[in-house]
């Protein structure tokens, strides 16, 4: 026997299950013509975004998966593609051949960053997202450590362009002038005077099919299992441990190939504020799509990436015409962000609470029909 | 000298304090010793250690409630600090110069510390096992709020606001002839012509701490230490668990609100917008590098804890900068503060959920 919902109930649970994307379509519905955009404008925008930021998003879906909640240890990843980005610039070596040298050179580092960000979690089983939180905050020491102290002292590091004026030091922000949209212009089509940088999309089709493939593969099934019911899943026989550590590293490894597209679109690494922002943004569009600390998906990142950088796109405007203050709207977004990811996690306890609940009930009921 | 007295006192601590502790404050011991060698006044930085131990003190302090009813480590300290700054912020606009005016900020903060308190307590109280997290997010994102209040927020006080459009607050106010060092200068002790003893913050600081001893002696706050030992324990002997964990909250989040008044007070400056941001990383390291974990906190982690903390925070870049001409602090102390969390926060024995 099941316990029946009335459809008001099912209607609210719905509802209540997607919260965040439907608040988000509001504030996008009433801030589009505040902003005076033309649609034009917009949809060349979020081609843009959508293009530099979905690889990103997508790194945090494998740890979902494990059952390890959303992975804000991805700024590890960021930081090894931003060295793997100053080297080759510091080599001089450009285009394509430079971007895929970069990611060659961050993926030993991510997954060494990503195995030890693993074990850790780990070590600190039931509240991994502050932990991976505060690890992205460790690793920046280490990361300024060794790219303001050991680069062009310990490392080697030669270009006048790159180093700080007193010879070691990588300076605040790096032009990355080398590989500029080196892959976004590769295969550039216009389409209704909208520019759509096919090459890059065609990589993150490539990573989605991964993603897609990679759940249905054995290792992929174990961290479902893993994710379900960790005691379960070690009674089956699945290394526990060792999975949660291999989910971690091809998020790692991910983020920073995904850093390194990000940078080639803007063209500019900011050396050390880029990757602390980016694991921040990427959760919060992740969240507006739709998903959860538990579950998430493919959709879940393209309509996270278009409603969020929507409301990036047109809230300074939209604050301008509003109240006169673009400063404002400026304020207005990082609230948002903030604002969605705590609603997210709180919601998430809440649901916990409420299935675990519901999960009484039947249990009840269960019982009483037994009787 | 009475180094090896040191070392061999520190050796004893070992046990009772865990290993990162030890290495830390054997570094800040090494600091201090090193610092005369390298022409490093010592008056001057303990001067400054104990101005900054005063200055923090209070919002470490501001962690020990919660932690009490297990609530966790409180990253939700820009809360009670968004309190202290709308307290703060209503003095200036009221307008009474002198010390009068710390004393109105306090009075006018408590209420917003009450309220944002008791709002927060109820949130934790439904978020069970994931407070951690959502407290940092609650911080960052009352903080983000505020930063659009403090624009529109009709203050008018001319040290306030803008020069030129007069609407909406500066990044930075400046206490000078409102509280600048009410407490900083009330009974402050010379002993040389560099150590200054910041004694009336010190003072406040110990009165604080002291309130809070006693109250975790009285009824209540033996019921809070039972509610964050075993909740399940403290239901089955007729203790309101939300209630109490809501009280700790409203506590931490009022302390949090005084400590940011002390910090303004002695550092000269109120910090507006992304001022309060990243303030709660610095006290919850303070309070583990103490000694405390995520469940068990007294009043003298607190004060070891600071005084480590900021020892370190002081004494680096002056020892560092002398020593090898290049300013490492900021590396030492983001590895050493963060270290420290991560430290706690994958300790086994205390994974409770």
């Amino acid at each position: 026997m099941t316990l029946h919902m009335t459809k008001t109930q099912k209607l609210l649970r719905i509802m209540g299950n997607n919260m965040v994307p439907i608040l988000f379509l509001v504030i996008c519905a009433f801030g589009i013509p505040l902003s005076g955009y033309s649609a034009n404008f917009l949809a060349s925008e979020i081609v843009i975004r959508i293009s530099r930021n979905s690889f990103l998003i997508v790194s945090l879906l494998i740890p979902i998966l494990a059952g390890m909640g959303l992975n804000f240890g991805m700024t590890l990843g960021a930081m090894a593609g931003q060295i793997g980005l100053i080297l080759i610039s510091d080599w001089g070596i450009v285009g394509i051949p430079g971007i895929i040298l970069a990611m060659i050179i961050s993926t030993p580092i991510s997954v060494l960053l990503g195995w030890w960000c693993g074990k850790i979690l780990n070590m600190a089983r039931g509240r991994e997202m502050v932990t991976s939180y505060i690890i992205g905050f460790f690793m920046n020491g280490i990361y300024q450590l060794v790219v303001l102290y050991g680069m062009g002292a310990v490392i080697p590091v030669r270009s006048n362009a790159l180093l700080l004026p007193r010879g070691y030091g990588i300076r605040n922000t790096v032009n990355l002038i080398g590989i500029r949209r080196a892959l976004d212009d590769l295969l550039l089509i216009r389409l209704f005077g909208i520019p759509i940088p096919l090459a890059t999309l065609l990589v993150i089709t490539v990573l989605c099919l991964f993603i897609l493939w990679f759940k249905k593969t054995k290792l992929g099934q174990d961290m479902r299992a893993v994710g379900q019911d960790m005691e379960v899943a070690r009674a089956a026989g699945i290394k526990v441990e060792h999975t949660r550590i291999i989910s971690i590293v091809i998020s790692t490894v991910f983020a920073g190939y995904g850093m390194i597209l990000y940078l080639q679109n803007i063209g500019t690494l900011n050396t050390y504020n880029s990757h602390m922002q980016i694991g921040m943004f990427s959760v919060a569009a992740l969240l507006v799509g739709g998903a959860s600390v538990s579950k998430a998906n493919i959709r879940n990142v393209f309509l996270g990436v278009i409603l969020f950088h929507l409301m990036f796109i047109i809230s300074p405007m939209a604050g301008k015409n509003l109240i006169g203050q673009a400063q404002l709207g400026e304020y207005f977004r990082v609230f948002v962000s903030y604002g969605v990811i705590t609603i997210s996690l709180v919601l998430y306890e809440v649901r916990k609470k409420r299935d675990q609940h519901y999960v009484g009930l039947q249990l009840a009921a269960d019982q009483e029909a037994l009787q | 000298m009475n180094l090896q007295q040191l070392t061999s006192s520190a050796k004893g601590l070992v046990k009772s304090f865990g290993l990162p502790r030890i290495i830390i404050g054997l570094f800040l011991l090494s600091l201090f010793i090193t610092a005369p060698f390298v022409g490093v006044n010592i008056g001057t930085s303990l001067s400054d250690t104990f101005n900054r131990f005063g200055m923090n003190a209070v919002m470490v302090l501001a962690m020990v409630p919660m932690i009490h009813s297990g609530c966790g480590l409180n990253f939700g300290l820009p809360l009670g600090i968004i309190a202290g700054l709308l307290g703060a912020t209503i003095s200036l606009q009221v307008n009474i110069p002198g010390p009068t005016s710390f004393l109105l900020a306090i009075l006018f903060a408590t209420p917003f510390a009450v309220i944002l308190g008791w709002g927060y307590g109820q949130l934790l109280n439904r978020v069970k096992g994931g407070e951690m997290m959502i407290a940092t997010y609650v911080g960052f994102s009352s903080v983000a709020f505020m930063c659009i209040m403090w624009l529109l927020l009709p203050f008018s006080n001319p040290t306030m606001v803008w020069g030129y459009s007069g609407t909406g607050l500066r990044t930075t106010i400046s206490t000078e002839g409102y509280y600048r060092h009410v407490l900083n200068d009330f009974l402050s002790i010379q002993l040389t012509d560099h150590l200054t003893i910041p004694t009336g913050m010190l003072l406040f600081f110990a009165l604080l701490a002291c309130i809070i001893w006693a109250f975790l002696h009285t009824k209540t706050g033996t019921a809070m230490t039972a509610v964050g030992s075993n909740s399940v324990f403290a239901r089955a002997s007729g203790i309101n668990v939300d209630k109490i964990r809501t009280l700790s909250v409203i506590m931490s989040t009022w302390l949090g609100a005084i400590g940011i008044l002390v910090y303004q007070q002695s550092f000269g400056f109120i910090q507006l917008y992304m001022g309060p941001f990243y303030m709660a990383l610095p006290a919850v390291s303070a309070i583990l590098i103490g000694g405390a974990s995520v469940n068990k906190a007294s009043i003298l982690n607190v004060v070891i804890g600071t005084f480590l903390f900021q020892g370190i925070v002081t004494m680096t870049p002056s020892v560092m900068n002398s020593m090898i001409h290049t300013d490492m602090s900021e590396v030492i102390r983001i590895v050493v503060s963060n270290g420290m969390i991560l430290y706690a926060l994958t300790r086994k024995a205390e994974v409770t959920r």
